[in-house]
């Protein structure tokens, strides 16, 4: 097979994906451009295989990988529930970073025997090795803890250790030292070891970087991890000379770069001032002053003000996910909807722990989605709403982020709930949210607390409709 | 304060300032309200439901003897005559046409506020008298063009036959236009448009038109670019004309609504296009009073011409739609008197810190103050930039300074380290870069569309797509080392583990994702 046929075939796979994210620009067309993607692999991988002369043993040991990768793969996303998404994600991104560092050494191991490489290409190709294993190493253990973090095997509070920020810069210097000196050695056996200490210092950035950020960042995480482990294939098609790598490689990556920055966007925080963690820790204090008195309401009487209202907004959060209470939220949804009441959703860009979380829970439960809005599309609409209900949402409801714009929050684009004629939040206590920030909502006049775990209230107020 | 409605002098006028419903809301304010007697006759509104909403049912003179006067037309010369002075007029007057008017008012010493100059911004937009007659003229438009036509507007398959639906051709979106193109979709004819602002292709395409795109190279130019906007726009203007010559052919209605600001409306429909339409096709020409947009019109009435098209150049299309035009314009006033008024006590002030009133001022106090100074954003601006100064808070703006010039250093390092790149590189690396590059802003601008909903099904897909790292793994399994091939074969599995999790994950989500069946 010419060279000329495999790259046309590369080509096409590459445009294929570039259809496929176009495709998931609108709902209408999401489910084709799943199939572009499809289609645009299965040509990659036939063309690849066919392309290289194999002997049976090797044929045989694909087959057997690809297997039972294919049984694994499907396993897991057939059995995963919704609210477990991102843990899924963050596993993924862990494989396209631990893959990453395979072909990395591989090809480095390769350049020992092979000496195609000379002059300024053999240090650009040493240089593509290395970065290759560096971003990959980092995705794979950032991932890892991510996924830790998410699944609550790993407590979510941030990790501060002492002189963070000096020991990322100065582990930053060293790889670079490394790089240098792996460059120095050429392809020797020698060169391995410089490579082994790298691995080992990108490994623990990795995990330590991750580590430093608290639960509500997660979506940031994931967004940054993702856009790394785009990074960390682009750098590999570096080294192995692979456009297509190189194509689908950036496309990942400037993907996961946007998610990152508009998950920043929502949270109205800087991009680095996520990465290097720690956020929360010195606001805690001072802000626990007494806001007045907030009331309660039950169930019965928070289903009655549903069924009085001509239009409601829900605004689901993190909490929502975490009860699984999409389901009862879907019901009610539902029956209030057949009793002519315009009930819509509007969602946080930063709602959940993955970008576009609570748009997946709600599908789930069969909620339409063109009811379900996007923070710009339904923040105006609050002033003519007879009730909102907030469940499981703290700080993308917190007035003071506009109302005290040098506060913690201050200046965080947020849902305006209050300005409806009623609110009813549904939550589990009175604690602060995760910015730490006590949320003067709670205490407003229009608003009422129905506490619980918001899935018993869910089905309590389903109950009473 | 009293205001005064007198009735419409000028013939064929039928609107009246305001109504029953309009004068309790002027109460409200804290006004009394006379109003002349048979003012609302034409419009459907009786003496007897103006007293019943609390005005005064007055003669003609004493009409014009109240302090504030509320009038659609310009006065005429009898009606200026009766004004005593320093009465407060409010009426459409098109002072830059009728100087002489606005001279004798100013030596009257009568305050006059033009309705035709409520300035276009915003905040104005609920006195906007000429957006909301537009509206109505485009309305009627419509209904005179169907009243012409004798046809069908929509389509239909009867057993007497099939009726293919009509197509109109709506020339300028403006608010008349957009009105034209939303009735005649509505009565179920094919409607295109057209307009030179191209941003209004979003609108025509939200009333349901179909936006006709011209083919033109410089288009954009010749709205923008004042420099070359005389050479543009005779090109410009062949180049339309060319479009609406094929168009006319086609379509059974045209209706224009092409107006220039204070020039002559432009020619755009000459006799040779309206000779090529079918028989029995109509034009209406909302520019009548200014020109009209066609070589046929006459202004005020219906021509037939030796082709058999009909065009209709009237020039009083609100007029024809007395009490909603009225109830609309009367409703603009009172709007007008609540930014007059500000206190609710029935007394008004022309206060020219506002923009509004400052632009809908001809002769304040004697003095002609017509024309207004141009609308600058930043004179509503001074009062708030003011108060922000006057916190010691100038950290900010030396911020965003800070951070534009760390970004052109940064960018300039980044070029400079590019052209370097391309200096000591091969060229077979370069051709990688040149690809990544090209990927990456194919990616940026493919992503900034997906929608935020389709986020979490965006991170699978790229996690599978991602899994394209085993080209690496398969590409390296052909290799005669066993540690090779061990790596190889790990690569292979995990990264098939996310080609086929990815893609069935996002399957499963993208599943769920349905519309309701209502919308």
């Amino acid at each position: 097979m010419s060279q000329g046929f495999v790259t046309a075939a590369y080509m096409i796979a590459g445009i294929l994906f570039i259809m496929s994210l176009a495709g998931l620009s609108k709902q209408e067309t999401a489910k084709s451009g799943n199939y572009f993607g499809i289609v645009g692999m299965a040509i990659a991988l036939v063309t690849t295989i066919i392309s290289i002369e194999l002997d049976v043993e090797s044929i045989a040991y694909i087959l057997v990988a690809v297997l039972i990768g294919a049984m694994i793969g499907i396993l897991l996303a057939k059995r995963v529930d919704m609210t477990e998404m991102p843990e899924l994600i963050a596993a993924l991104h862990s494989f396209v970073g631990l893959a990453a560092v395979f072909v990395g050494y591989n090809s480095f191991i390769e350049s020992l025997s092979d000496h195609s490489f000379v002059g300024s290409m053999l240090i650009i190709h040493l240089t593509e090795i290395f970065l290759g294993i560096f971003i990959g190493a980092a995705t794979f253990t950032g991932s890892i803890v991510a996924f830790g973090k998410l699944h609550g095997k790993i407590r979510s509070n941030p990790l501060i250790l002492p002189y963070k920020d000096v020991l990322n810069i100065g582990l930053l210097l060293l790889s670079v030292i490394l790089l240098f000196l792996f460059i120095f050695t050429g392809t020797s056996q020698f060169g391995i070891v410089y490579l082994a200490s790298m691995t080992v210092i990108a490994l623990f950035l990795g995990w330590h970087m991750v580590m430093a950020i608290g639960g509500a960042d997660m979506p940031v995480v994931i967004s940054m991890l993702n856009s790394l482990s785009g990074w960390a294939a682009a750098a590999s098609g570096f080294m192995l000379s692979n456009d297509l790598l190189i194509i689908t490689g950036a496309l990942v990556g400037s993907s996961g770069a946007i998610l990152s920055y508009i998950m920043c966007q929502g949270m109205n925080r800087n991009f680095f001032s996520v990465i290097t963690g720690g956020f929360g820790n010195d606001m805690v204090s001072g802000e626990t002053e007494e806001m007045g008195d907030y009331r309660e309401i039950s169930t019965e009487d928070a289903a009655e003000m549903l069924k009085g209202s001509s239009s409601v907004i829900i605004t689901p959060g993190y909490g929502m996910a975490v009860a699984q209470a999409q389901y009862p939220v879907a019901e009610i949804t539902k029956k209030l909807r057949d009793q002519g009441i315009n009930v819509r959703f509007g969602i946080h860009p930063v709602a959940g722990r993955l970008p576009g979380h609570m748009n997946v829970l709600l599908a789930e439960a069969k909620v339409p989605y063109d009811v379900v809005l996007d923070m710009e599309e339904i923040n105006d609409d609050f002033p003519e709403t007879d009730t909102v209900l907030v469940i499981g949402a703290n700080d993308t409801v917190n007035p003071s982020a506009i109302e005290n714009p040098s506060g913690p929050i201050g200046g965080m684009p947020v849902l305006e709930v209050w300005k409806a004629k009623n609110v009813i939040v549904m939550k589990r206590s009175m604690n602060a949210g995760y910015a730490g920030v006590q949320n003067p909502l709670f205490f407003k006049e229009n608003s009422y607390m129905c506490f619980g775990d918001a899935k018993t209230t869910a089905e309590a107020i389903l109950k009473a409709l | 304060m009293r205001i005064g409605i007198p009735k419409e002098r000028v013939v064929g006028e039928t609107r009246v300032a305001a109504t029953p419903k309009t004068v309790i809301q002027l109460k409200k304010l804290g006004f009394t309200v006379a109003v002349e007697t048979g003012a609302g006759e034409a419009a459907s509104f009786t003496d007897d439901e103006y007293n019943d909403s609390g005005a005064e049912i007055v003669e003609a003179n004493g009409v014009f003897q109240c302090d504030l006067i509320y009038k659609v037309n310009p006065p005429t010369g009898e009606e200026v005559s009766k004004l005593k002075k320093g009465t407060t007029l409010v009426s459409f007057l098109y002072p830059a046409q009728n100087s002489a008017l606005v001279e004798e008012l100013s030596q009257k010493n009568i305050n006059v506020l033009a309705m035709d100059m409520v300035p276009r911004i915003s905040r104005a937009q609920s006195m906007d008298a000429l957006s909301s007659m537009a509206n109505i003229g485009g309305y009627r438009a419509v209904t005179e063009a169907l009243h012409a036509f004798g046809r069908f507007f929509n389509g239909q398959i009867t057993a007497a036959g099939k009726v293919p639906p009509a197509k109109v051709l709506v020339i300028g979106a403006g608010v008349a236009g957009l009105a034209a193109i939303g009735m005649s979709k509505s009565l179920g004819a094919i409607v295109r448009a057209f307009d030179t602002r191209l941003e209004v292709a979003e609108q025509i395409e939200s009333m349901g038109g179909e936006f006709l795109k011209l083919n033109f190279a410089g288009e954009e130019d010749g709205s923008t670019s004042s420099g070359y906007a005389k050479v543009m726009s005779d090109e410009f203007i062949q180049a339309e004309m060319a479009l609406f010559a094929e168009q006319a052919k086609e379509v059974d209605v045209i209706i224009t609504t092409a107006l220039v600001q204070g020039k002559p409306a432009p020619k755009l429909i000459t006799k040779a296009i309206v000779d090529s339409m079918k028989p029995g096709s109509v034009i209406v020409d909302m520019a009548a009073s200014s020109g009209g947009n066609c070589e046929y019109t006459v202004p005020g009435e219906m021509i037939v011409t030796a082709s058999g098209v009909k065009v209709i150049g009237y020039t009083d299309l609100p007029s024809r739609l007395p009490a909603q035009s009225s109830e609309m314009y009367a409703t603009n006033l009172v709007n007008l008197t609540k930014l007059l008024c500000k206190e609710k006590n029935g007394e008004i002030d022309i206060n020219f810190e506002d923009v509004i009133l400052r632009h809908m001022s001809v002769v304040k106090e004697g003095q002609i103050t017509f024309p207004p100074p141009p609308i600058r954003v930043s004179q509503t601006q001074p009062t708030k930039k003011e108060e922000k100064q006057a916190e010691p808070n100038e950290t900010p703006v030396k911020e965003k300074k800070d951070h534009s010039l760390l970004k052109v250093v940064f960018d300039g390092l980044a070029i400079v380290f590019f052209l370097w790149l391309g200096q000591v590189s091969p060229p077979e690396f370069l051709s990688h870069v040149t690809v990544f590059a090209l990927a990456i802003v194919v990616g940026y601008y493919v992503v900034w569309n997906v929608t935020h909903a389709l986020h979490t099904p965006l991170m699978s897909v790229t996690n599978a797509i991602s899994g394209i790292i085993i080209v690496g793994a398969l590409l390296q399994m052909n290799s005669s080392l066993t540690s090779v091939k061990v790596l190889s074969f790990l690569g292979i599995l995990i990264a098939t583990i996310n080609i086929f999790g990815g893609f069935t994950v996002t399957k499963r989500m993208l599943k769920m994702f349905t519309k309701s069946k209502e919308v």
